[in-house]
């Protein structure tokens, strides 16, 4: 390892880091605007000067220089702080001395470093430029006047999200970031633009004006709106919502987040569900908490538990499912299911279910195998990382299922099981790579297991997966946030219970006469026949349209809870701010529920419920770790159809009640057609 | 003064036959296989003994740069690239080589790509250059048809390819890597070095760039010797030079002369003196637009060449000699250049994208002497924040003819500040 001198202490380094890096694991400081540790280096700031021995004369971009043993670096020279400062000057000169009306200001690159390294006057008499905005979209913000030209921007849209709609046209002080050609980014990863740009160029446009930084409680949290549990920051004001930012978490999202995880956010003020609801005469009407539970328990009188059924939702907590687990053992129903889409995964062996490799794991991967997957739509910064493992070189990526564009290039082999069974009995040139492949890893989605062969299909992909000591390549991919929690604590249906399906045709056909929704909205309510329907969550969403007895929970953001992401990692959110009305948590309704029809559960506190999921499965003692699976068998042969397999999300700001609810999540849905219709 | 036996570009004035017959009268292509036949390394060698600067301004060591290429081919491929993308103010020299004796260059491809084991040469040549594209594609397809390019050049059984590629006529696209990234399709944006092109050039392969001058007389000192080249001029200013002498002269020229020598002979003997007589000289850029001017009482005694103009913190760039009689608004003149590296910048870095539009707009006011006397401090302090802050040269380059400006005739720059303020004051 190279042995580097900066401002006149020696360091000992890992070689082949950039000067700029030697400098922060030094512990020295560096100014820098366009240098970004997960894009490509641009060097154009000019930010990051420092002087380097040898070499020549001038300083040179710290950020892009490697280091080499024996190197002195000095940081604190007159020569340095001169550059720094003519760099900052040259910045500011065309830069709109706004702060008081931007929104980033007090989070700002440019505020902060102005501050250390800024003179206190301009010496610069002429006229500022002046850039007209850009349209990007509902929900990047533009205010050109401020770009610095970093690129950053650019290099994000470009690298990391894979599509090559941003770019800098004109050239010297002309030069302007734009999309060439005037329409919204086609990105679901284009929130994270607006963090990256180190000055308030671009800026959240639904946040516009909201709020300043310094005004909001940060609560560190776990995203819900798909299965990947990204690390997110929530920021209230109040008791409202402002704003969610991503968190850093190299195993998980990196520090990406999905536009929908970053923008629904505003669903969780509208339609909400803040007092209990009784239907009287066949209209819903506001009751008290002991109406409610009143009424539930007179209906329950006497059912016998067989015809009493629960189905769980996908952004639940697992402390509300064990609750409602133990609540439906103890009134002896065995119809029980967290599977809503009507998937086929088994809560067996754990390797069967959850993304056996880790998240990290794509990076190892050089052969990856896409079966009913859209990865964009249902994990997009998922896909993201699979980019980033397709731009790093030598993976051969296939897929099988409907075409769609996922920013990468990836070989569609075919579209349904026909076409997995070739693969996996050895036929084809993808299946040559495949079995020369050190780490390949089959990554089986919802479209896949969704469906009546659902089983068949998954003991097939099985037989595709490479499982070593040291390498797992069975992978599933979740869209609810819930799912792997609830396979964990054996959601699913007992001996001789019945899965969604059968609780839909049970109702039907009145063998099922009291149905518990869980925050359950995207099963077919009209299929709930006569049942008595007892919906327990945040919104007023189909669920709740269908519900006779309305009990209100809490959102994500409103309560502490355990979640699980799709590679098995236990993850804790965090309580950011208060459920509205007289809405509680979740496991609480259930516990004083269960009370009432004296099946009384045993907790009363959240520490005892956490206890409770460690009896259920041990896997929840282990917070924030991720390890595969046990292994064994799971899926069942058998026929399949021909169906092409096709990702079950067909509107990708639109999966759940909250972003549902979200006005934002509305507005991108209409850019996006827009965009759709233009280009046609 | 230059001995006419000396002379490398015999055809400067396209008096001759350009095409391949006339050239091989004039002895190009003469024998090429014994030069190849030497090797790689004794052709880098023998330029390193020639001690041939760099023609394009920087004046690096040619057969120097030739020799960082990597001396074993790997699974990159090497190449050669011609930097034809003559765009500095004042320069003229290259568009003659290739409109008048392009086969000097053809030539210096074959030689300088087989020296750095490249078998392919991309000839950037500037978008305007129309007609000398022309010429020089002809020349190309001459030498092919000679069999003195292709599978078997010249019979040395080394394969080369010239390809001629015209540029889109921005200025930076002359910086050696803003010219790879032309070549290669993208924006024409200069890239950091490290890596160097000899490392990571054209498609991320080894590759060296090198101007047109430098490679066209390449062929001319391996053929009469390294030891014949470096016998003229000075001491680490060898061999011949184009010198391109524009301006207020009575017979602007091209003139191929001795390097080293003195600038007010080149003036008086090739461009027929100054208009007026010398007494009526002003200043003199020597090298090019990017380079600081010099005043008439440097001009007397200074000699052109490389060092002899950094000892006067000038340059000899591209030899490009601009004359300026005292008739010139000498701030006026530095003003216009201010505006073309305004307009030539790519915006890329910091320092370039905003201290040039800003030292234009000074520049400007300080025509017109509409500004404090303390903003020609701020004006130099500006410059010295550009210079040696930027990814690529045009930031000096920008900042070098205002700082001469200044260092010379800051009485001028003071006195229309003086001027106007005292007429405002009267008014």
């Amino acid at each position: 390892m190279p042995i580097v001198k900066i401002d006149g202490k020696e360091h000992e380094v890992p070689a082949g880091i950039t000067i700029l890096q030697a400098c922060e694991i030094a512990g020295v400081e560096i100014p820098r605007f366009c240098y970004h540790e997960r894009l490509s280096i641009a060097g154009n700031c000019r930010m990051c000067l420092v002087e380097v021995k040898p070499g020549p004369p001038k300083p040179q971009a710290s950020c892009a220089m490697p280091v080499a043993d024996k190197q002195e670096i000095i940081t604190n020279s007159a020569v340095v702080k001169k550059a720094r400062n003519g760099v900052m000057e040259f910045l500011l000169i065309n830069h709109p001395l706004d702060c008081p009306i931007c929104d980033q200001g007090g989070e700002c690159d440019l505020q902060d470093q102005a501050m250390a390294y800024g003179y206190d006057r301009s010496r610069y008499a002429e006229n500022k430029r002046a850039v007209p905005d850009k349209e990007l979209g509902p929900l990047v913000k533009t205010s050109m006047n401020r770009c610095i030209q970093c690129t950053r921007c650019v290099r994000f849209a470009a690298e990391v999200a894979g599509v090559e709609e941003l770019g800098a046209t004109g050239r010297g002080e002309a030069m302007e970031i734009t999309t060439y050609v005037k329409h919204a980014l086609t990105t679901e990863l284009s929130g994270n633009m607006v963090d990256l740009c180190p000055v308030g160029a671009l800026t959240s446009k639904p946040y516009a004006y909201e709020a300043r930084p310094w005004e909001m409680r940060k609560t560190e949290s776990v995203d819900v709106f798909d299965g990947l549990g990204s690390a997110i920051r929530v920021d209230v004001r109040g008791n409202v919502v402002m704003r969610v930012l991503p968190r850093l978490n190299d195993d998980v999202n990196e520090e990406w987040i999905s536009d929908k995880t970053r923008h629904a956010i505003d669903g969780l003020r509208y339609q909400r569900l803040d007092r209990p609801y009784v239907r009287k005469a066949g209209k819903l009407v506001e009751a008290t908490w002991d109406e409610a539970f009143a009424a539930i328990a007179a209906k329950l009188q006497g059912v016998d538990g067989r015809k009493i059924a629960a189905i769980v939702g996908d952004q639940c907590d697992a402390e509300s499912m064990v609750a409602l687990k133990d609540l439906m053992a103890a009134l002896g129903s065995p119809n029980v299911d967290c599977r809503q889409d009507g998937s086929k995964l088994q809560s067996g062996p754990r390797g069967g279910y959850i993304f056996n490799a880790g998240i990290r794991g794509i990076d190892q991967a050089d052969a990856i195998l896409l079966v009913g997957s859209n990865p964009r739509l249902e994990s997009p910064v998922l896909n993201a990382r699979i980019r980033k493992r397709y731009l790093s070189g030598k993976c051969a990526i296939a897929s099988i299922g409907v075409p769609v564009d996922l920013t990468y290039p990836v070989e569609r082999l075919g579209a349904g099981a026909a076409t997995l069974r070739d693969v996996a009995e050895g036929r084809g040139s993808f299946a040559e790579k495949w079995k020369g492949a050190k780490n390949p890893l089959v990554i089986v989605g919802p479209g896949a297991l969704a469906r009546e062969d659902g089983a068949a299909v998954l003991a097939l992909a099985r037989s595709l997966a490479t499982v070593r000591d040291d390498w797992n390549g069975f992978a599933v991919l979740h869209t609810a946030a819930s799912r792997v929690g609830g396979l964990d604590l054996g959601l699913v249906p007992g001996e001789g219970g019945r899965d969604v399906a059968g609780i839909l045709a049970g109702a039907q056909r009145r063998e099922i006469e009291a149905v518990f929704l869980l925050a359950a909205d995207e099963i077919d309510t009209s299929s709930l026949g006569k049942a008595f329907v007892v919906y327990i969550g945040h919104h007023g969403d189909a669920g709740a349209h269908r519900a006779d007895v309305i009990l209100p929970g809490a959102a994500y953001t409103e309560k502490p809870g355990t979640y699980v992401n799709m590679e098995g990692r236990v993850q804790l959110g965090q309580r950011a701010a208060y459920p509205p009305g007289d809405a509680r948590e979740d496991w609480a309704i259930l516990r004083a529920l269960s009370e009432r029809l004296g099946k009384t559960l045993p907790y009363d506190t959240l520490d005892q419920v956490r206890a409770r999921l460690i009896v259920v499965n041990r896997v929840f003692a282990a917070l924030d770790r991720q390890s595969p699976g046990a292994w064994g068998e799971f899926g069942k042969a058998g026929t399949m159809s021909d169906e092409p397999f096709e990702t079950p999300i067909r509107n990708f700001y639109m999966t759940d009640p909250i972003s549902r609810a979200s006005r934002t999540m509305a507005e991108c849905m209409a850019s996006r057609q827009q965009a759709a219709v233009a280009a046609e | 003064m230059l001995a006419d036996k000396d002379r490398i570009f015999t055809n400067l004035y396209g008096f001759h036959d350009w095409r391949l017959a006339g050239a091989r009268a004039r002895g190009a292509w003469d024998n090429t296989k014994a030069i190849l036949d030497k090797g790689p390394d004794a052709i880098v060698e023998e330029m390193k003994k020639s001690g041939l600067r760099g023609r394009g301004g920087a004046g690096f060591p040619t057969g120097l740069k030739w020799s960082f290429m990597p001396k074993q081919v790997g699974d990159r491929p090497h190449y050669l690239v011609v930097n034809a993308d003559e765009s500095e103010p004042g320069t003229c020299k290259d568009r003659d080589i290739m409109r008048h004796d392009p086969h000097l260059l053809v030539e210096g491809c074959l030689v300088a790509g087989f020296a750095m084991r490249a078998h392919a040469a991309y000839i950037y040549v500037r978008g305007e250059f129309y007609n000398e594209a022309v010429h020089l594609k002809e020349a190309i397809a001459e030498a092919y048809a000679a069999g003195l390019l292709g599978e078997n050049a010249c019979g040395s059984g080394w394969k080369f390819d010239v390809y001629v590629h015209r540029g889109a006529g921005a200025y930076i696209c002359g910086e050696e890597t803003a010219l790879l990234e032309s070549l290669e399709g993208k924006k024409g944006m200069p890239r950091l070095k490290p890596p160097f092109p000899a490392g990571a050039g054209l498609y991320g392969c080894p590759s060296t760039v090198n101007n047109v001058e430098s490679i066209a007389v390449a062929p001319t000192i391996l053929r009469r010797g390294a030891a014949w080249f470096a016998g003229i001029g000075r001491p680490n200013n060898t061999g011949t030079k184009l010198f391109c002498i524009s301006g207020h002269v009575n017979t602007p020229c091209n003139v191929e002369e001795e390097m080293g020598i003195p600038l007010k002979e080149l003036v008086e003997k090739h461009a027929g003196g100054v208009r007026g007589g010398w007494d009526n000289l002003l200043a003199v850029i020597p090298g090019g637009a990017s380079v600081p001017l010099l005043p008439k009482s440097i001009c007397d005694t200074v000699l052109m060449d490389f060092d002899s103009l950094k000892d006067q913190q000038s340059g000899l760039g591209t030899a490009a000699v601009i004359v300026m009689d005292k008739s010139t608004d000498v701030i006026k003149a530095i003003a216009r250049l201010s505006y073309f590296y305004k307009h030539e910048s790519c915006g890329q870095c910091t320092p370039c994208r905003e201290g040039t539009g800003w030292m234009w707009r000074v520049m400007e006011r300080m025509v017109l002497g509409n500004a404090r006397l303390e903003e020609i401090d701020a004006l130099y302090d500006v410059t010295k924040q550009v210079e040696g802050h930027t990814i690529c040269a045009l930031g000096d380059a920008a900042a070098w003819p205002i700082q001469g400006l200044i260092r010379h005739f800051r009485p001028e720059m003071e006195r229309r500040i003086r001027a106007r303020t005292e007429k405002l004051a009267a008014e």
